[in-house]
């Protein structure tokens, strides 16, 4: 009787005790789930693109509720997320620039140096402070010098940037979008990047990230991209997503010493061996869509876990397959090396031209002025679409609107939405938003003149003379036509690099591109001459103010003899010896 | 006379209409000399495209000039080098008629004063006859329109013109004695341009002389001219100002012109000392060297009134000319306006000490200027110091000429009182110094 009393009581505390705060998540489960791929792309031009994306997504809201236990979700961020009521987070760190025309269009593309747009959440009160919070913490966490974000190189563009994530009202002023074009990205921004990944570079497709490799490349890009996402498909509650993509593209003379065939080993001097057992899915794609439609020109092996076929910035692609986490793919070998080699030569008529793709200079010559011109291709034979063109320049620049003309095929082309926003001196840039309509088969030409400042001389960087970056680039986002029409696809089930960009209906697809950083000479003032310069300005004022108090304190008077100094005594004393009259 | 100024003026306005359809137009517009940011047409031009698309032409760091430009050129954009042309000519003729009336003036107190015995009896030479002064009215309109620096500045069409058109009204009012006419049009330069505020006490003492009011503080009549002066200058200043709020409907102009006029952030380089100055200068002592600057222009005033109260036409000249090379943003045109006063005081020939020297400095400096311009912009040959230095030097000869006029004017007014030929008191020749 006693003994059972106990048991059930002991039984009871056991229960009573379960549910504790610890615990208070283990009812509802907090799911996280982290998806990884990497996905190889040969280009036209005999360079090789890498991108891998790391997906994780939590099913938790970081806005309410108190979340204290992550997982899967790096903590820094998500406390980040909550703390300073960011809504939607992107981040990006490149080296080099994306030759679209040469290399096609880019899955993600970002500018070279550090771009950061963040859109506050409405609960914000004070977004410029929250700003300058975020992007010291950010600095801090990337090792990037993101402090050096603020209201000169901060604009709030109206219609350039929407929010890529889950949104309800979009009212601008919450967004702010900045870019450091002199930020330099090196081994030091990786480590913390690879530091935020659940297996870090230790197991699955990380271990290919070495530095080493990944910097002696014509183009890498890392960047880190935060939002919300609907839950399920009746999107009643929000779920978290983390992305972060890195992107890189070997050369096909330094990398590849000149031989056009591929393998990972040879791009990351290390093979895949294991898959990250926090990973959910993780696998490689390669692009092997025949160009011309005939045969193959890409052979790989091994032979592929699968092929997948989907319809990829308005085209339909090919890949080919490698599921780590499928048990056939390990079992001849215990690593996978990737090897891509071509068939047969390939054509240099068969580079395709992309659809749309951009170019900015400085024209003019001399240091007092010059202008901005800007060329957009629209190559489609047939089919118009309109682009958004953001340009942002620095106050330093004084541009003049009236002098803006954009012409296309020779004749003026009016845009349907300008929004311009003049600089203030050492306090904002520049901002120039158009909607230009691009006609079929057309370049566009934009062009505007600016002034070049002269600025004191502790506000020049070092080495004045290399030039102010102007990498502000231009930023043009369109919905360009696709030529297959793309069906609407689950989310969680196609790739990550289909997914990023929502998009409205198959018969477009959003791209967004960044024009070339440009270089910019002001005219300089002698560093070496501030206490001489100093000097010679206040004597021309004391000249002035010498004759002028002369003139105006003292009277004309007869002058009367003088007895004579030292020397016309000596003079007399001289001229008597000479027997010459004295003065 | 009313012929050969007809004559002078279609010469002038041929060589404008001429410079204006060559090449030269668009070279003139861009010279730095020539267009400040405070009154360069470019800016006017994107001020009113601002305002077209929908931005307050304030909210950027282009746009410097007051409502009073914005309304003018809204409507008169299409005939911009008529309007300057015009301008040129209305300033040069309110020149020639002031200067006309000055002319009576001067020679009736002249007279009064030999009357009353106040000159020395062997000063016949120094004496203007009305032979002499007859051409005066006319080299004074000739010396403006013709000057380089106005050809210049209108071909540039920059500001400068209007500004210097207000002046010269202001002038010819106060010449004429209209009290009313004078406060509003010093109103109308101090709203443009702000310096002309030091011009109150040259206009006010000659007004004064003019009523016959005796220059004492203890004189009630003083104080109260004085006040009435004051009232209306200031009342026409706060209806103008007002005026231009109701045109864009905000105080922005404010801050955007006279706030830009004396904190000088735009440090594009001219012919004045600021630029320069401000780029090289310790971020530490910037707002103490600005406010240094600023007072050195409004400064001269109280002592150059002590010193030549009974003379307000120099002291008018003189003050033009300290505004004009002290002021935030010169032009050549500023440097035009007092310039042409120059044969106003060509009885001082004689007494000038420096003045061959002193042109050569000046024309000198101004051929230079665009040489050493293009060597540091286009060549890439000279530096920022070579300009620098030309803008000193240039300054310097200012400088020194108007203290020799102003040297050469005290010695003739010695010479008037006490005799052309002075003796010792041992009856040798005598030297004149100052102590």
């Amino acid at each position: 009787g006693g003994m059972a009393a106990a048991a059930a009581l002991l039984l009871l505390l056991v229960v009573a005790a379960g549910p504790g705060p610890g615990r208070a998540g283990a009812g509802q489960e907090r799911r996280d789930a982290l998806r990884e791929e990497l996905l190889l792309s040969p280009l036209p031009t005999g360079d090789v693109a890498a991108t891998f994306q790391f997906r994780t997504r939590w099913d938790a809201d970081l806005q309410r509720g108190a979340v204290s236990h992550y997982r899967l979700f790096p903590k820094a961020l998500g406390r980040l997320v909550a703390a300073l009521g960011v809504r939607e987070l992107h981040l990006a760190l490149t080296q080099g620039f994306w030759r679209t025309r040469y290399w096609g269009q880019p899955p993600l593309q970002a500018p070279a140096g550090a771009e950061l747009w963040v859109w506050f959440q409405p609960t914000v009160t004070d977004v410029d402070k929250a700003w300058k919070e975020l992007s010291n913490i950010l600095s801090g966490i990337f090792c990037a010098s993101l402090n050096f974000i603020d209201s000169t190189n901060t604009v709030i563009p109206t219609a350039s940037f929407k929010p890529l994530g889950l949104a309800n009202g979009t009212d601008h002023h919450l967004l702010r979008y900045a870019v450091l074009p002199r930020e330099v990205v090196c081994t030091e921004n990786l480590t913390p990047w690879k530091k935020l990944l659940p297996c870090g570079s230790k197991a699955g497709l990380a271990v290919l990230l070495k530095a080493e490799r990944l910097f002696h490349s014509s183009y890498h890009s890392q960047a880190v991209h935060i939002r919300p996402v609907c839950r399920d498909a009746s999107c009643l509650a929000v779920s978290w997503e983390l992305r972060q993509t890195l992107t890189v593209v070997f050369d096909f003379f330094s990398s590849g010493q000149g031989k056009k065939d591929w393998s990972l080993f040879k791009m990351f001097s290390r093979t895949l061996t294991d898959t990250c057992p926090l990973a959910s899915q993780s696998k490689v794609y390669v692009h092997i869509s025949p160009k011309n439609k005939e045969k193959e020109l890409l052979e790989v092996s091994p032979p592929p876990t699968s092929v997948h076929e989907a319809i990829v910035q308005g085209e339909k692609k090919t890949y080919a397959v490698y599921d780590l986490l499928s048990p056939s793919l390990f079992n001849t070998s215990r690593s996978l090396n990737v090897q891509l080699k071509w068939k047969r030569p390939q054509d240099s008529s068969e580079m395709p031209i992309p659809t749309l793709h951009a170019q900015r200079y400085v024209g003019g010559y001399g240091l007092q002025t010059g202008q901005i011109c800007t060329l957009i291709y629209n190559t489609h034979p047939y089919r118009a679409f309109p682009v958004i063109l953001l340009e942002t320049v620095p106050w330093y620049l004084r541009l003049y609107v009236h002098t803006l003309t954009i012409i296309t095929k020779g004749k003026e082309n009016k845009p349907s939405y300008i929004h311009y926003q003049p600089a203030q001196d050492r306090r904002r840039p520049h901002l120039l938003e158009m909607l230009i309509q691009l006609p079929a088969n057309s370049v566009t030409k934009i062009t505007i003149q600016f002034e070049r400042a002269l600025l004191k001389w502790t506000e020049y960087p070092p080495d004045p003379n290399h030039g102010f970056y102007v990498g502000y680039s231009s930023v043009l986002s369109a919905l360009v036509p696709s030529v297959t029409a793309m069906k609407d696809m689950d989310v969680e089930q196609s790739p990550l690099f289909t997914s990023l960009f929502p998009s409205s209906d198959g018969s477009s697809y959003f791209v967004r591109l960044y024009t070339e950083p440009l270089l910019v000479n002001l005219p300089t003032p002698d560093f070496s001459m501030p206490y001489n310069v100093i000097c010679l300005t206040c004597t021309v004022v004391a000249v002035c103010y010498g004759s002028f108090y002369n003139l105006l304190t003292r009277t004309f008077h007869v002058e009367e003899p003088s007895r004579g100094g030292l020397a016309k005594r000596l003079a007399n004393v001289i001229r008597k010896f000479r027997g010459v009259p004295p003065l | 006379m009313a012929a050969p100024l007809v004559l002078v003026v279609l010469a002038a306005v041929t060589v404008r209409a001429a410079l204006y359809r060559s090449s030269l137009a668009v070279f003139i517009a861009e010279r730095v000399e020539v267009a400040s940011p405070l009154n360069a047409w470019k800016r006017v031009v994107e001020g009113l495209a601002l305002l077209d698309l929908g931005v307050s032409p304030y909210s950027g760091a282009i746009f410097h000039e007051t409502p009073l430009i914005i309304y003018l050129f809204h409507f008169l954009i299409e005939y911009a080098e008529l309007v300057f042309m015009i301008t040129d000519v209305l300033t040069a003729v309110a020149l020639y008629l002031a200067i006309q009336d000055f002319n009576k003036v001067v020679f009736k107190k002249q007279k009064l004063l030999i009357e009353l015995d106040k000159y020395a009896p062997d000063v016949a030479e120094l004496i203007q006859t009305p032979m002499e002064m007859h051409y005066i009215p006319l080299k004074v309109a000739l010396f403006y329109l013709l000057n380089p620096y106005t050809v210049m500045s209108c071909v540039a069409k920059s500001t400068c013109a209007i500004n210097n058109s207000v002046i010269a009204f202001f002038i010819l009012a106060t010449i004429k004695g209209s009290a009313f006419l004078s406060a509003v049009f010093l109103a109308l330069a101090t709203y443009q341009s702000l310096y002309p505020l030091t011009l109150f006490a040259p206009a006010l003492l000659y007004l004064l002389q003019r009523q016959f009011i005796p220059i004492k503080l203890k004189s009630k009549s003083f104080w109260l001219y004085t006040m009435q002066y004051a009232s209306l200058y200031l009342c026409s200043l706060v209806v103008i100002i007002c005026l231009s709020f109701f045109l864009l409907n905000s105080w922005d102009f404010i801050p955007s012109v006279y706030g830009f006029i004396l904190s000088v952030p735009d440090l594009t380089p001219n012919i004045g000392l600021f630029w320069y100055f401000f780029a090289e200068m310790f971020e530490h002592f910037s707002l103490f060297f600005v406010c240094v600057f600023q007072i050195n222009v409004f400064f001269y005033t109280i002592p150059l009134a002590i010193k030549l109260k009974e003379h307000p036409m120099f002291f008018m000249f003189v003050q033009l000319a300290i505004i004009s090379i002290f002021k935030s943003y010169p032009t050549v045109g500023d440097v035009a306006l007092y310039m042409a006063f120059l044969p106003v005081w060509s009885h001082l020939y004689r007494f000038l000490r420096n003045i061959f020297i002193l042109s050569c400095v000046l024309i000198f400096c101004s051929f230079l200027f665009p040489v050493l311009w293009h060597l540091w912009i286009y060549a890439g040959s000279a530096n920022s110091n070579f300009y620098y230095a030309i803008t000193l030097t240039f300054n310097v000869g200012q400088i020194l000429l108007i203290s020799d006029y102003f040297y050469a004017f005290l010695r003739r007014e010695y010479y008037l009182t006490h005799g052309l030929h002075l003796t010792r008191q041992d009856g040798t020749e005598a030297m004149l110094v100052l102590k």
